[in-house]
């Protein structure tokens, strides 16, 4: 066992602190006043140059919110959140209106960079010529509640894509917008995604036309900086017919004591042959070997494939916040669309993940595949929780689902809660699960061959993780590598 | 000086003594033979040697080219020079064979303050390496040991062992599980590793092995402690006279 002790000593000691993307940015901000009524969403509707439209629809929002409760269903435990104890809106205070990149505050490109997010088009500018087949990503960087800037607009726009922070589309593209945003996640679906709906700040819209295959990767940052503000985004992405886009956002926070909330929605929605992919790394701060601090990320996320032979792929790496509430989720609307649904969660430490997903099978020959990989150390707790239904006009629907736990130490525990309803008797579900834990001949295998402990666990896991890994763009797939092994570096090795 | 220096060691497994003051030297060049019965004490020797967790060293002392391994911990052995080749080798799923090479060949190499190998160079040995051993690719490409047969397995020790180049090899009942065909590929593979500045702890049951890799030298464990030690021969008398007549002598 002693391996494994280690290990778990480790684990024991772990400095979350380490983390890595804690540092703060000192700049000046605007805030909403503290706590949350009419008034607060006015002010943030009125700070967005919101039409009269967009104000009604968040304030109906609030009004529906005050009437809810939180959720207690899933497995985490926290204390009670003190709605008025929190800042809505914060905003980096522009010293102008910003019209380039230049223009923006040279201490929030300073913070980006350190988080090496590729913000400035300086290198394609200046010709730097990349190494072959090195794709380019577009970055929308969201920085606590606005959007402070997006690159390669020019090349997408001669492609025909839509790529904007949501405060700007609202604006600009108000009959898309209006068409579409609260059609999959409904302002009354649940606690916070109403919420929300009310006080949402910013986040990414994008719009890919008909018979696009959008030339870039897109890509949203996500950073919360300021103390006591909850982050709210909102992220809306269209695929019309025929069109293909991949999207990956990823999300950092400073450390501080105290938790901090993050809500989002985002919604997809495909038409016919349309096909959205859709990535996150998530790394928001975890709180620190104490349980102190962290993020809590309450998010809810769907897609809707509206159209026939259209396709929806989630394909998630979590292994921040104190609190991961988050189901992505497909809605198989259209006949022989398809939902796809991958996922790595790993805790340690005092994290909390009540993560899964939900397949709704609703036209004909829809199908749905599910992998999901837990990893849990330290004392964390870690569920998977996915519920696959088959409405009763859904004749030839079809789901695999697969989780697989792996358990570090044993402080940590890891739960499997799936739910299967089929109301179509040709429906065909299969559920795989497993739950291990990290063995010690392999460990000790390892380090004969030369490997220390850190490098073992490392590499047992990733190998664990593996099938999912391989979903996610080539660039992000070393990133989430990486970080997986930071995560369990600190946590286990 | 001499490669190995087991002196007078004393080891427990949860209060038990399994090894009662063992000593050993072993020189570089030389083969030695470890036979036994089941729970002679063969295993745990093979063990505490590469530093797996979980037995207590309560007397005696283990030198590795004069330095105290007791105090290296199993990675720092192995980066020494100190290979040990599982009876019952893991299995690692989603982790490519040749990547796990890479990885182990790297760490060592690191530890030693030597440049890692670059990806062309290592290509190369390892294809060389395998070849001889008559490991096909596809086999590199796949989970380690995921879906190996015994003698894969075994073959994939020794793929290691001669990728590695350590200075003492630990063969523990490498003749488990394979059928005389696949002995015979792996002690082909063993030998072929023999070199003046490379000892092997050969440890096995039966004196079957020690036909394929014939050793300098055998010696007797029973409970726990080196009851007899002679040349090659010794093992063909217990083959004919058994373990018996040991016990009385332990």
């Amino acid at each position: 066992m002693a391996a494994v002790q280690e290990t778990v000593d480790r684990v024991r000691r772990i400095d979350v602190d380490q983390y890595r993307y804690g540092f703060e940015t000192l700049i000046e901000s605007d805030k909403a006043p503290k706590g949350l009524s009419e008034d607060t969403v006015r002010f943030i509707s009125a700070k967005k140059n919101e039409p009269a439209w967009m104000l009604e629809w968040r304030l109906e929002a609030y009004r529906r919110w005050l009437t809810m409760t939180e959720p207690t269903w899933a497995r985490v435990h926290y204390p009670k959140i003190d709605y008025q104890d929190l800042y809505y809106y914060s905003a980096p205070k522009p010293k102008k209106q910003i019209g380039s990149l230049d223009e923006i505050d040279p201490e929030i490109l300073k913070t980006y960079e350190k988080l090496g997010i590729p913000l400035r088009e300086v290198e394609v500018l200046e010709g730097v010529v990349r190494p072959e087949g090195e794709r380019r990503i577009a970055v929308d960087a969201v920085f606590d509640s606005v959007s402070v800037a997006t690159t390669f607009q020019k090349e997408l726009k001669q492609a025909g894509v839509i790529f904007m922070p949501i405060s700007e589309a609202i604006r600009e593209h108000p009959e898309l917008v209006r068409k579409y945003l609260g059609t999959v996640v409904p302002t009354s679906d649940n606690y916070f995604a109403t919420l929300n709906s009310a006080v949402f700040s910013d986040g990414s819209f994008v719009y890919v036309p008909p018979g696009v295959r959008c030339p870039m990767e897109l890509s949203t940052y996500f950073r919360i900086n300021e103390r006591n503000t909850g982050q709210f985004e909102r992220t809306l992405i269209i695929a019309d017919k025929g069109a293909y886009v991949s999207y990956l956002e990823g999300c950092t926070a400073p450390q501080r004591d105290e938790n901090q909330l993050h809500a989002a929605v985002v919604e997809l929605v495909t038409l016919d042959d349309a096909e959205i992919k859709y990535s996150t790394v998530q790394n928001w701060y975890p709180g620190n070997s104490e349980g102190l601090g962290g993020i809590y990320n309450f998010v809810t996320k769907r897609g809707d494939c509206r159209g026939n032979n259209s396709k929806i792929s989630w394909t998630q790496v979590e292994t921040g916040s104190a609190i991961t509430w988050k189901y992505p989720s497909c809605i198989l609307r259209g006949d022989n669309s398809r939902g796809e649904f991958y996922s790595i969660a790993i805790s340690n430490g005092h994290q909390q993940v009540d993560s899964g997903t939900k397949m709704i099978h609703l036209g004909k020959n829809t199908t749905s595949r599910i992998i999901s990989k837990g990893i849990a150390a330290g004392v964390s707790q870690n569920t998977y929780r996915g519920l696959v239904t088959a409405h009763r006009k859904a004749t030839g629907a079809r789901n695999f689902t697969a989780c697989d736990s792996l358990l570090i130490g044993d402080k940590c525990g890891a739960h499997t809660v799936p739910y299967i309803e089929a109301k179509n008797s040709s429906a065909l579900f299969e559920h795989e699960a497993t739950t291990s834990k990290i063995s010690e001949d392999v460990l000790f295998y390892c380090v004969q061959r030369g490997l220390s402990q850190e490098e073992a666990v490392g590499l047992v896991v990733n190998g664990f993780v593996k099938d999912v890994l391989q979903q996610l763009p080539m660039e992000f797939a070393v990133e989430a590598q990486k970080l997986i092994s930071i995560s369990l570096e600190g946590s286990v090795g | 000086m001499s490669l190995l220096e087991v002196k007078n060691l004393q080891v427990r497994v949860e209060e038990r003594e399994i090894l009662h003051g063992l000593s050993l030297t072993v020189n570089p060049g030389e083969v030695h033979a470890i036979m036994g019965p089941n729970g002679s004490g063969k295993s745990t020797l093979s063990h505490v040697i590469a530093g797996k967790p979980g037995y207590d060293v309560t007397g005696g002392e283990i030198l590795f080219k004069g330095e105290d391994l007791l105090e290296m911990s199993p990675d720092q052995r192995s980066a020494k020079g100190v290979f040990l080749a599982f009876q019952y080798p893991v299995e690692i799923p989603g982790v490519a064979t040749m990547t796990f090479l890479r990885t182990a060949l790297n760490a060592q190499r690191k530890a030693r303050g030597e440049s890692e190998f670059s990806t062309p160079d290592f290509l190369k040995k390892v294809r060389s390496v395998a070849a001889s051993l008559n490991i096909p690719q596809d086999m590199l490409r796949r989970g380690v040991n995921v879906g190996f047969s015994g003698g894969e397995k075994k073959r994939n020790e020794i793929l290691q062992m001669a990728l590695f180049e350590p200075s003492l090899c630990i063969l523990d009942e490498m003749d488990s599980g394979l059928d005389i065909d696949a002995l015979r590929v792996a002690a082909d593979g063993v030998n072929a590793l023999r070199s003046p500045e490379r000892a092997m702890v050969v440890i096995t049951h039966y004196q079957r092995l020690l036909n394929y890799i014939v050793p300098d030298f055998v010696h007797v464990m029973s409970k726990g402690r080196v009851v007899k030690s002679g040349g090659k021969e010794l093992a063909l008398e217990l083959e004919a006279s058994g373990y018996a007549q040991f016990e009385d002598a332990a």
